[in-house]
């Protein structure tokens, strides 16, 4: 919404100082995007007529003018395409000053000869007066506009426009009048209506309505006014006004309307008498309704639209576009106006969908006052007929369902403890009368208000003391601070705060990155094709268009754009929600995720010429179970995944449940990706790492440890954990720990074998255990593992 | 006797000459050891008259005394001698980096809600996590905003393919899915799942279907809510001042103006002083001397009662921050794009 100081002030009465104004309305909820001056500073330009035009006798797009300028003839030479004898045009004289290239350095107007022609000065169009972004020829004044005139006073450009973003509950405020009823309560300035006196019916004619939509089209009134002049000018003035809020000048008709509606808020259609057929029907849009709008567009409305209608099918996008076939056009002789009032409900989300946005749906999308309808159509009539001439006919009116005026109750001690401050009940009274809410009731501790049709987004005791509040100013309001009863938050030490999970990473050197969770849906089934990804129906990019079922792929493409740029190592995390379809919804688990690559550590004089391998990764993931003590009820079991080496890929279970992945990029995939270079990767479950188990004491053994080592020879295919876990079920209650320290694979073992070192530990709780005893051990853990596992022990 | 005083002549030399440890032990036996030179001379004192052997043993054990004392201090002089060489030959480039990991870091983002939480929870507040892919109910109508509500204009809203994604379940209800637009639905979450009194913040992703240069259709929000009996705007006004001034740490004028939220009545919109030009006006304020940080308001009962909240009896305010739109204010990132794009170079500046 733009509007201008002078046409406000056209309303109200009132010098606004316009940083004042601006700080105003923005503190009251009104906020001001942008201001500025409706022209440039510019001086020394006058009316000027064009006399005579000849060709400049050595340059082909240059002529050469004679031009009055009230005072005297002067010649001027002009490249512009449109100039012509006879036409009205900005002269600006010598010693004239036009914008320049900054506000200190205005373009100083000389005398010149352009191509050996002498010039005395220029015609100037509308850009170069600053009042448009282009121009493409000069800016022809009125045929009546008085020569020699100041150009600045004749067209009253000493304005400055203002640039509203209004929150969509003030729809009142998309109009001059409804600003002005605004910015008179903020100054307390009365407010003072516009009075029209309706123009005096002169022909019996009007057109049938008939609304089959009363929900949907609360008012409908109609006039036929006949005998218009379609090619009169617009007044200067009118144009002007319509220019500075950004709309342009058509006709005197579509002039008219565009005015109500910025003056009033009232947006209105007008269609050709003669192209219109039957009766207007307003109603909602049936299957096989085509339109062709004004702006050449055809569409099949769908069955929640309004329409209006006749005989011939749809006219128009009810408060939205007017259709082609009945609109006014250089012929019309004899017009119908439509003022009505159609819905919020009805209108809203409409014109998006046809991808139209008009100054009509925007004003009924945020709700049109049920009682406005008549006062525009006076007004549209007066302004028309002063224009363009024209006889009207009575306005008749079809009404749906009109909503109900609407009390609402306001208890001063409420609003005190809403506000944290006491108001005035007299104060509290004026500012909502200010509204033109008005007090209709009053008891002991209730006010009771009627809300205008105008402020629909009124209907409860809260949005009452917003406006008290906004008026009043909300930084006139008290800063305090909330009293609270204590309350111990919940801290459960069986759950690993995240940010231990992060620290944890942060100090292995990985840095945690976020990626978007839609992602190219290519890389997303090269990393799990199953479940397919859940889509979205309307993404930015085909490359962001469904949701990651893994982090994987934000990880692979951050390492892919890091490679790209001169990286050799990284180390990365993120955690975030994946999104999983499953039969009864969306599921959507937190996961954490990392990626390692390049060398496993910063590479200096005394490191870090080892790349990373599985390990590295593994003992990472080892470090975020320690944090919770998991790791020793965790199991990492050789596992099978497209995205991971057949040959190292891990998935960690945990109690037997599985809870994550760890392995190494499968080659295949790393080639596809263009990576040189190994990458491991990890992601597991959030929830399930964050469990935490709270320690619980075991007396200290005051006995010595006894130790023993064993070095076994092995099948290749043999998990060592499984030999692990079979010697703790071997080696008695008092088995304190066991240690692998070498694993061999080489020369001096057959080929298909491998040769494993364990060191086992043994500790009695309440004596010293003997040699003897852990013989017996020894033995039975050697003959389990022989049988179990055909371990032999390495001579 | 010149004997004793050429073999004392003799060991001295040897000791003082001796040129480790170990020569100086062999020099200990050799002299002074049961097979030494000096002890033997001391066995041979029998050959000697009577009463000469007092003064000649004597004068042996004087000298053993001295050689012994001799190799003592040698062996102190040597044992100097090595420690110092041992420094020498040990001495480092102490200036040399250490063997280590590398540094890793959050993201500043993370490290941003991570600033906003520790200043909420220590003030009484909890954390609250909610789906990211959310029931239009919970995103839209249970915050006010019927289906054809300007404000959803507002929120360029993402919508999800649920016939793709298989859950009938889901999709037979009727419901329609999108990425929430904001995380003011885990408040409505954690009041139908709870009993008030309510002081909580909810931080986490949201989407909007928008991308230039000030958009990113993923962005960052973290919502605050508290709903007891007593609560007023001035409190709002109170606890949002005394925020922003405890994380930029800086004495900043806040202004609350009016504005609009389907879900919160009074609505407010938070600016405060220009961290970049002390309010004086500059590019990033738009020459105003003002930043727009935060949305907030008195929760609108409507909320509270689609929540099962009794509105008689209780009220209370919620707010809403965009975590990028502060990181980028604190440390002075001039690139939204830049938190997405996980470039490690500019990620490791939040180290």
């Amino acid at each position: 919404m733009i509007f201008t100081q002078q046409w406000i002030r056209e309303w109200l009465d009132t010098p606004l100082e316009p940083q004042a104004l601006i700080d105003q309305l923005t503190m009251a909820g009104l906020e001001v995007d942008a201001s500025g001056p409706v022209a440039a500073a510019f001086t020394g330009i006058l009316v000027a007529e064009v006399v005579s035009v000849e060709p400049h006798p050595d340059a082909d797009k240059l002529r050469v003018c004679q031009v009055n300028d009230g005072s005297q003839q002067v010649q001027v030479v002009c490249g512009a395409p449109n100039v012509r004898p006879g036409m009205k045009v900005p002269y600006a004289t010598l010693g004239a000053e036009l914008p320049g290239e900054s506000p200190d350095k205005p373009f100083r107007i000389k005398k010149a000869k352009l191509r050996g022609v002498e010039s005395f000065g220029m015609l100037c169009s509308a850009e170069e007066l600053g009042m448009a972004d282009s121009s493409d020829g000069l800016l022809e004044l009125p045929a009546d506009a008085p020569v020699g005139q100041n150009v600045r006073e004749y067209l009253q450009l000493d304005d400055r426009y203002f640039e509203l973003d209004l929150t969509p509950n003030r729809g009142d405020c998309l109009s001059i009048r409804g600003l002005s009823r605004e910015i008179a309560t903020l100054n307390q300035l009365s407010f003072k209506d516009l009075q029209v006196t309706p123009v005096a019916v002169q022909i019996d004619d009007t057109f049938p309505v008939r609304v089959d939509a009363p929900d949907a089209c609360t008012r409908y009134l109609g006039r036929v006014i006949r005998d218009v002049d379609i090619n009169a000018t617009t007044p200067l003035w009118m144009q002007e006004r319509l220019r500075r809020c950004g709309l342009r000048s058509i006709d005197p008709v579509v002039d008219v309307t565009n005015y109500v509606l910025m003056e009033l808020g009232q947006p209105m259609h007008a269609f050709d008498l003669e192209r219109l057929s039957g009766e207007i029907v307003v109603r909602q849009a049936v299957a096989g309704d085509t339109l062709t709008l004004l702006d050449g567009k055809s569409v099949e409305p769908a069955t929640d639209t309004l329409l209006i209608t006749d005989a011939s099918g749809p006219l128009a996008l009810a408060g939205i576009m007017g259709g082609e076939p009945s609109s006014v056009t250089e012929s019309t002789q004899h017009i119908f106006l439509e003022c009505a009032c159609f819905d919020a409900l009805a209108v809203a989300g409409r014109a998006r969908r046809y991808g139209l946005h008009t100054d009509s749906s925007h004003r009924y999308e945020r709700g049109v006052d049920y009682n406005l309808q008549a006062l525009a159509m006076e007004r549209a009539t007066e302004l028309l007929i002063a224009i363009a001439g024209g006889k009207p006919g009575p306005v008749t009116e079809s009404t749906g369902t009109l909503p109900t005026a609407s009390e609402v109750k306001l208890r001063p001690s409420y609003l005190a403890s809403v506000l944290g401050m006491e108001l005035n009940e007299e104060e509290i009274i004026s500012i909502l009368n200010g509204l033109g809410v008005t007090l209709v009731g009053r008891s002991e501790d209730e006010l009771t208000f009627d809300v205008p049709s105008f402020r629909h987004d009124i209907a409860i005791e809260a949005d009452l003391i917003e406006e008290v509040a906004r008026v009043h100013g909300y930084d006139r309001l008290p800063v305090t601070r909330p009293v609270m009863r204590t309350q111990m938050p919940e801290a459960s030490e069986r759950e690993v705060a995240l940010s231990r999970i992060r620290e944890r990473l942060v100090a292995q050197g990985y840095q945690q990155v976020i990626t978007y969770s839609f992602v190219e849906p290519k890389l997303m089934a090269q990393v799990s094709a199953s479940p397919a990804p859940v889509a979205l129906q309307n993404p930015i990019s085909e490359d962001m268009s469904v949701m990651r079922t893994s982090l994987w792929a934000g990880l692979l493409r951050t390492l892919q754009h890091n490679i790209n740029r001169q990286q050799t190592r990284v180390r990365i995390f993120e955690t975030g929600q994946v999104f999983l379809p499953e039969p009864e919804g969306i599921r959507q688990p937190e996961r954490l995720a990392g990626l390692i690559y390049g060398e496993r550590f910063p590479t200096t004089w005394s490191q870090g010429r080892e790349v990373v391998d599985f390990f590295d990764i593994k003992g990472d993931v080892e470090g975020l179970l320690d944090l919770g003590a998991l790791l020793p009820r965790c199991r990492f079991e050789k596992a099978e995944h497209q995205a991971l080496h057949g040959g190292q890929a891990a998935a960690v279970a945990l109690d037997g449940q599985r809870i994550g992945l760890v392995g190494a990029l499968d080659p295949a995939l790393q080639r596809a990706l263009d990576i040189n270079g190994r990458v491991y990767l990890f992601e597991l479950d959030l929830a399930a790492i964050r469990a935490a188990t709270v320690p619980a004491f075991k007396p200290l053994s005051r006995y010595p440890e006894v130790s023993r080592d064993l070095a076994l020879v092995l099948d290749r295919a043999v998990a060592v954990a499984d030999i692990e876990q079979h010697l703790r079920e071997l080696a008695g209650p008092e088995l304190l720990g066991i240690r692998i320290f070498d694993v061999y694979q080489g020369d001096k073992v057959e080929s298909d074998k491998k040769s494993v070192a364990l060191g086992l530990t043994w500790q009695h709780p309440s004596r010293t255990l003997s040699d003897d005893e852990i013989n017996v051990i020894i033995e039975r853990c050697v003959k389990g593992l022989e049988d179990k596992f055909n371990a032999k022990l390495r001579n | 006797m010149t004997d004793t005083n050429s073999l004392l002549q003799t060991a001295l030399e040897a000791v003082a000459a001796s040129a480790d440890e170990r020569a100086l032990d062999q020099l200990r036996v050799d002299y002074l050891g049961k097979k030494g030179q000096l002890t033997a001379l001391l066995k041979s004192l029998g050959s000697l008259p009577a009463e000469e052997r007092p003064a000649a043993g004597e004068k042996i054990n004087e000298a053993k005394r001295q050689v012994q004392q001799a190799i003592d201090a040698q062996r102190e002089i040597l044992v100097e001698r090595a420690l110092s060489a041992q420094l020498a030959a040990e001495t480092v480039d102490v200036s040399l980096p250490g063997r280590r990991q590398s540094a890793g870091g959050l993201h500043p983002v993370s490290r941003t809600i991570e600033r906003i939480q520790t200043l909420f929870q220590s003030a009484g507040y909890s954390v609250a996590e909610g789906p990211e892919i959310e029931d239009d109910y919970h995103n839209f109508e249970a915050l006010n905003i019927p289906g054809h509500h300007p404000a959803r204009a507002m929120h360029d809203t993402f919508y999800v393919n649920l016939a793709d994604a298989k859950a009938a379940g889901a999709a037979a209800s009727g419901m329609s899915w999108v990425l929430r637009t904001h995380t003011s639905p885990v408040q409505v979450r954690v009041m139908e799942q709870g009993k008030p009194p309510f002081r909580m913040i909810c931080p986490g992703r949201v989407y909007r279907c928008d991308s230039d240069l000030t958009h990113t259709p993923m962005f960052h929000q973290v919502e605050g809510l508290l709903i007891d009996e007593h609560v007023s705007f001035a409190d709002l006004k109170g606890t949002l001042e005394e925020f922003l001034r405890a994380f930029f740490e800086a004495d900043l004028a806040v202004r609350f103006r009016p504005s609009y939220f389907p879900f919160t009545e009074p609505s407010a919109e938070v600016d405060m002083s220009c961290v970049m030009c002390e309010g004086k006006g500059c590019r990033v304020c738009k020459q105003t001397g003002w930043l727009e940080v935060l949305g907030c308001g008195m929760v609108h009962p409507k909320v509270l009662e689609a929540s099962g909240v009794d509105s008689s009896r209780y009220r209370g305010f919620a707010f809403g921050m965009g975590v990028e739109r502060l990181a980028m204010l604190r440390y002075g990132v001039n690139d939204l794009r830049l938190f997405f794009e996980n470039d490690l170079k500019f990620l490791r500046q939040f180290n």
